[in-house]
């Protein structure tokens, strides 16, 4: 393969024997877009939709089974639902805490959103924490039955998603001390992560209704 | 390692000459090469497989090769050739050569995630193919690999088989994010989404499928893979399970899968033939809409491959209707094709020759497609030679031809020299005809009463099967002249100028091979892609 | 059609005006190049010479010809030897017909193009920018979608005729069905998960359906007789009376295929499936595992044997247990 490319050359002779009028390089004048916008988020919100895929074909596998294979005798789709629910609460309480954060950053204040954002972790910490003691307590295991198998699916590896939002919320927050990477002005990694906070809350409104609820 | 290209202002510190194609490069050109190259070398590792396959086929007796090995063969050929070829090229190495000039952006929107994506490659493809040698034993329930059987075969195999489609999963979803982004978000300004060449929009559409579809797959692989190593029951009848959820939801992605196989090629076809009939792409509108049409469609029709697997009736009558009506939009595209064919100034070279035999294949395939979309038509041929048939016309016939045309087209643009004609006829004829004879015969065969996926089948089926045999080693043959014609090409092949062809999609309309960003100066403003027979009084000059 | 050099003539230049067209020798297209070189989605009047309108009938006249006498000619399926067979069959030489005339249409649309309107040597202008024509594209989105739509019809009711479209589920015959218990499920007793019921067009003929359960493994299947209490490795069935088979794998997926009754259905490990079928024709026919199963997949076959209905009866009394000893 001829490698390297003739640079040199290439300026006044690319094509030009047969451009049309439209085809002109009269916007040659227009402004380089050396900086085109900011898609990164875009980007990110087009990731969240294939995941949050995963999540509705588990979803669908789940509601399929529920509603064709019964359970053996003795197993049961009841659950506790104190636990489950508190952790609900707070799941959507650290949404709001995060959008605080972000609005904080936005106004210049780094201090405060810092703190929010140890709430906001805190918080997903705090969820966390609740998934392991209702683990614990629960009276089936993985391999139990059908229910109970997708059951710890669904929550692991919605579990998994809050673990990462919970480092990724770290990260921020330490970004946002004096000469870190975010300020008012920059402050994509933020935003990425509270877009993501944010889907991760709502995957497991869905999840909380059609496990616990339903 | 030479210097950075001074005009590199991402200030990367990139490797030029040839060592840049094993580098983890971020120059969108380069990645689509050696998306391009690594596809290819695994295109010869498939075809090899189904070489294996065609000689066990050769007698009625399952003498060639033990029976667990031919299951083993027929799934890495199947997994090969859709996860490590064709998705990969058609997507992969021309969407990544091609979609920056056509937005007429310097590279894509996210350099590095591209990178990420191709590198996944090369590892999943080498890990699938050593489970072989290192894991005992390959995995053996197909491509497909249907729960309970996937459970039951040798699970080391099957669980490295999982692992490596996740990874091409996640390389096929990185490349999506990246090419929906570059197409909506990084046009250049002044461009409009009705500007672009039609193979942004066929791109675009693969995308929304790759992003929608991908990772139902990936779910559904890992609960798979809980049911093999964590003894769980999601798709174990014996534990309770469903083994037809699994079937839904593999289809669900492997349905538009096939659409992610194909919609890509539709749109190189769209910009080789206008090219050379020198003629507008006709009805470009409708073609954008048929896409978006195709796609829609083509996320709603999986269970079609479900008809004898146990569906309530309404489910197949509904999978019927709605799988009839993708050839509506397809439809469209091909009557657009002919009519831009119609009256134009065909220049009968190889990137033309494949294009239209593609126009033949696919129509054939799709005609069979819709049979098989017809529930009554189908309980009697699924899981047959006929399915076999049917898909490889479409995949073969169809993709493949495609990529074959486009390698025509754009190796100028790669190189700067022109791929021999003599060669690229000869390696078309070859391939036409030896395909025709592989895989025309097997629609009788499963009408018949040939099963697909067997080693050894009923004697009076002897005859075709040699005929189809045949036809793939016409195959095989074909590809050396390719190779010769690629290798001496690029030593000593003729110098084809910046635009050989007298194209007006912006690719040409920079030197080639391109600078490293693209253009030198701005990038042009191309709102008119094919914009032929509009501008003849000024005079042109066709070097080729 | 507008011979080579005069086409050139007029892309060649585009100055030309409208005036000096001669309508006579010029398809539809050649008349709207002339009148307006670009744009032409935006002008669609029609002015179709009758020679050419001729040609054009005649050559769908033909093709519909050719791809009816295809259809019915070509024979390509095994012997019919179940009462849906020659249903389908029926449906096949509509599939194939109409296959065949697009196919040959479109390819000789296609190979027509490509000689006729191939680059002389030496022409390096363009074609004629035609960018689209509204009608044209109305056309064919319409023929397909009626294509597709005739053809779903008709299919359904050729599957409605088969019985696929019985509800399984409160279908009298499954009180026969004995649930095997090799697997242990949880199903609600008599749950049939698809296939095709007995009550299509086979129910009233024979009288009496005559259940029959099968049991796939790997690599047989087992065919047991409730009535007579007879289990065999082969299928035996009398003519003219409707068959039910209840079936149920007990480790993968099986599917049970005969391809002379051009019924298949999927045997499911802990969902049960049924297939009925009407055999017409006597003789030893092939029972095809179709779907993959393992390394012996391909030799997972076995014979479906249609006896009239004497020796069906005979084959009954000979092997049933429960039979007077001579
Ligand atoms: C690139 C890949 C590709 C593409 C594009 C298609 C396209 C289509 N496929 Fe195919 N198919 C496969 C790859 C593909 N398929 C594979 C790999 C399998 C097997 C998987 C496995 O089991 O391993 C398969 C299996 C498969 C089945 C299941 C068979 C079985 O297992 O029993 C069915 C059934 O409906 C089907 C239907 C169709 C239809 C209706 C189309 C349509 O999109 C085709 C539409 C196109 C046309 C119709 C031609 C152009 C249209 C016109 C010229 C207009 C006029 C035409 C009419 C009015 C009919 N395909
Ligand atoms: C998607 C793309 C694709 C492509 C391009 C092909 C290409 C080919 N396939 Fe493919 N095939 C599938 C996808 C594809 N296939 C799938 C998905 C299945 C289903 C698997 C399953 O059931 O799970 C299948 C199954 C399948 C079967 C059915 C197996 C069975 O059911 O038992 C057969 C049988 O003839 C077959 C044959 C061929 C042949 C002859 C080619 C030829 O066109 C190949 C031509 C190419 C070559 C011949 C390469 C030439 C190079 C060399 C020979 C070099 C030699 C190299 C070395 C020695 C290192 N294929
Ligand atoms: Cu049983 Cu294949
Ligand atoms: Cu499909």
């Amino acid at each position: 393969m001829t490698s390297t490319a003739p640079l040199q050359d290439s300026g006044q002779g690319s094509g030009s024997p047969n451009q049309g009028p439209d085809a002109s390089h009269t916007a040659a004048a227009e402004q380089e877009h050396a900086e085109h916008g900011d898609f990164r988020l875009f980007g990110l919100a087009t990731f969240l939709v294939a995941d949050g895929m995963t999540f509705a074909g588990f979803f669908a596998a789940y509601l399929t089974f529920r509603a064709v294979n019964p359970l053996q005798e003795g197993s049961t789709y009841e659950l506790e639902l104190l636990l489950p629910t508190i952790n609900t609460v707070v799941l959507i309480i650290s949404s709001f805490t995060f959008h605080r954060a972000g609005k904080e950053c936005r106004g210049g204040n780094l201090g405060a959103s810092r703190l929010w954002l140890a709430i906001t972790g805190g918080l997903g910490a705090i969820f966390l924490a609740g998934q392991m003691v209702e683990y614990f307590s629960l009276p089936f295991s993985l391999t139990d039955n059908l229910f109970a198998s997708t059951f710890y699916a669904l929550t692991g590896f919605h579990g998994l998603h809050v673990t990462l939002g919970v480092i990724c919320i770290a990260i921020v927050a330490l970004q946002t001390r004096q000469g870190g990477r975010i300020s008012a002005s920059d402050h994509f990694g933020l935003e990425a992560a509270e877009l993501y906070w944010h889907f991760v809350d709502g995957i497991w409104v869905v999840l909380y209704g059609i496990l616990y609820l339903l | 390692m030479t210097l950075a290209n001074p005009s590199d202002f991402n200030g990367s510190l990139q490797p030029q000459g040839w060592l840049r194609y094993f580098s983890f490069s971020l120059d969108h050109k380069v990645i689509g090469l050696q998306y391009l190259v690594c596809g290819f070398l695994f295109y010869l590792v498939g075809g090899a497989l189904a070489g294996a396959i065609r000689t066990e086929l050769v007698t009625p007796l399952s003498d060639f090769m033990p029976r667990d090995t031919y299951n083993e063969v027929l799934t890495l050929h199947g997994t090969v050739m859709i996860f490590l070829w064709i998705v990969p090229v058609v997507n992969g190495a021309f969407g990544n050569y091609l979609i920056p000039f056509y937005v007429g952006a310097r590279d894509m929107a996210f350099p590095r995630l591209n990178a990420v994506a191709f590198w996944l490659i090369p590892p999943a493809g080498i890990l699938l193919i050593s489970s072989y040698f290192i894991a005992g034993a390959a995995a053996q329930s197909g491509w497909t690999a249907y729960p309970p059987l996937s459970l039951t075969t040798p699970a080391a195999g099957q669980v490295v088989w999982i692992l490596s489609v996740l990874l091409l999963g996640g390389s096929s979803i990185f490349g999506g994010i990246n090419f929906i982004a570059t197409v909506l978000k990084l046009r250049r300004p002044g461009l409009k989404l009705m500007q672009l060449p039609m193979y942004c929009w066929a791109m675009l559409g693969t995308s929304i499928l790759v992003v929608l579809s991908t990772p139902v797959l990936a779910g559904t692989l890992i609960l798979l893979s809980f049911d093999i190593i964590a003894h769980t029951g999601f798709f174990n009848p014996a534990l309770g399970g469903n083994v037809v959820v699994y079937q839904h939801l593999f289809w669900f992605y492997s349905h538009p899968a096939v659409y992610i196989m194909v919609l890509p090629a539709f749109g190189l076809v769209s910009e080789i033939l206008p090219v050379h009939a020198r003629k507008p792409l006709f009805g470009y509108t409708t073609m954008v809409y048929s896409i978006m049409a195709i796609v829609f469609l083509g996320l709603i029709v999986w269970a079609h491959h479900m008809f004898t697997s146990g569906t309530p009736p309404w489910m197949r009558l509904f999978f019927t209707i709605a799988t009839s009506f993708i050839a509506v939009p397809t439809g469209i595209k091909f009557f657009n094709w002919l009519a831009t064919l119609w009256g134009g100034k065909i220049a009968l070279n190889s990137a033309m020759l494949f294009s239209c035999a593609f126009i033949v294949n696919f129509v054939f395939g799709g005609i069979t497609g819709v049979a098989l979309a017809q529930v009554p038509f189908d309980i009697h041929v699924h899981d047959t030679y006929f399915v076999v048939g049917h898909f490889h016309y479409i995949v073969y016939g169809g993709t493949v031809f495609v990529i074959f045309g486009s390698l025509y087209h754009w190796y100028p643009k790669f190189t700067g020299r022109l791929l021999n004609e003599d060669l690229g006829r000869l390696h078309f004829l070859l391939t036409f005809i030896g395909f025709n004879l592989c895989f025309a015969p097997q629609h009788w065969l499963g009408l018949n009463g040939m099963p697909r996926r067997v080693a050894e089948y009923d004697p009076t089926f002897t005859t075709l099967n040699q005929v189809s045999s045949v036809g793939a080693l016409l195959m095989a043959i074909s590809t050396i002249p390719l190779l010769i014609n690629v290798v001496v090409t690029a030593i000593n092949g003729k110098p084809a100028g910046d635009n050989p062809w007298n194209a007006l999609t912006p690719e040409w309309l920079t030197s080639s091979p391109p600078p490293v960003e693209n253009w030198i100066g701005e990038a042009p403003l191309v709102t008119e892609p094919y914009g032929y027979g509009q501008h003849q009084d000024q005079p042109q000059e066709v070097k080729a | 059609m507008g011979n080579p050099a005069h086409l050139k003539a007029e892309t060649s230049t585009r100055k030309r005006s409208a005036g000096d067209v001669d309508l006579p020798t010029k398809t539809t297209f050649d008349t709207h190049r002339s009148a307006a070189p670009h744009r032409l989605s935006k002008r669609a009047t029609c002015t179709v010479p009758i020679r050419t309108a001729l040609a054009v009938l005649a050559a769908t006249t033909a093709l519909v010809l050719t791809g009816l006498w295809v259809g019915n000619n070509v024979n390509m399926l095994p012997l019919d030897a179940s009462s849906n067979a020659p249903t389908y069959d029926a449906l096949f030489k509509v599939l194939f017909s109409i296959g065949t005339m697009l196919f040959l249409g479109i390819v000789i649309l296609l190979v027509y193009s490509m000689f006729r309107f191939r680059r002389r040597a030496g022409d390096f202008s363009d074609g004629l920018a035609i960018e689209g024509n509204l009608p044209l594209e109305i056309v064919w989105t319409a023929i397909p979608a009626i294509v597709v739509l005739f053809v779903g019809i008709y299919s359904y009711d050729i599957y409605e005729r088969m019985g696929g479209m019985v509800a399984l589920n409160d279908h009298s015959a499954m009180d026969h069905m004995a649930m095997d218990h090799s697997v242990q499920q949880a199903q609600a007793p008599g749950r049939v998960w698809g296939g095709i019921g007995a009550a299509g067009m086979d129910a009233a003929p024979g009288g009496p359906v005559l259940p029959v359960e099968v049991t796939a493994m790997q690599f047989a299947f087992i065919f047991h007789y409730p009535d007579a209490q007879i289990t065999s490795g082969e299928l035996h069935v009398p003519t003219g009376q409707p068959v039910e088979l209840h079936m149920e794998a007990r480790d993968v997926i099986h599917a049970f295929w005969v391809p002379q009754f051009r019924l298949k259905q999927d045997v499911i490990p802990g969902q049960p499936t049924v297939l009925s079928f009407t055999a017409t024709k006597a003789g030893t026919y092939p029972i095809v595992c179709a779907e993959l199963c393992g390394p012996y997949h391909g030799g997972m076959r076995s014979n479906v044997v249609v006896h009239e209905p004497e020796a069906y009866d005979a084959w009954l009394q000979q092997n049933s247990p429960n039979r007077t000893t001579t």
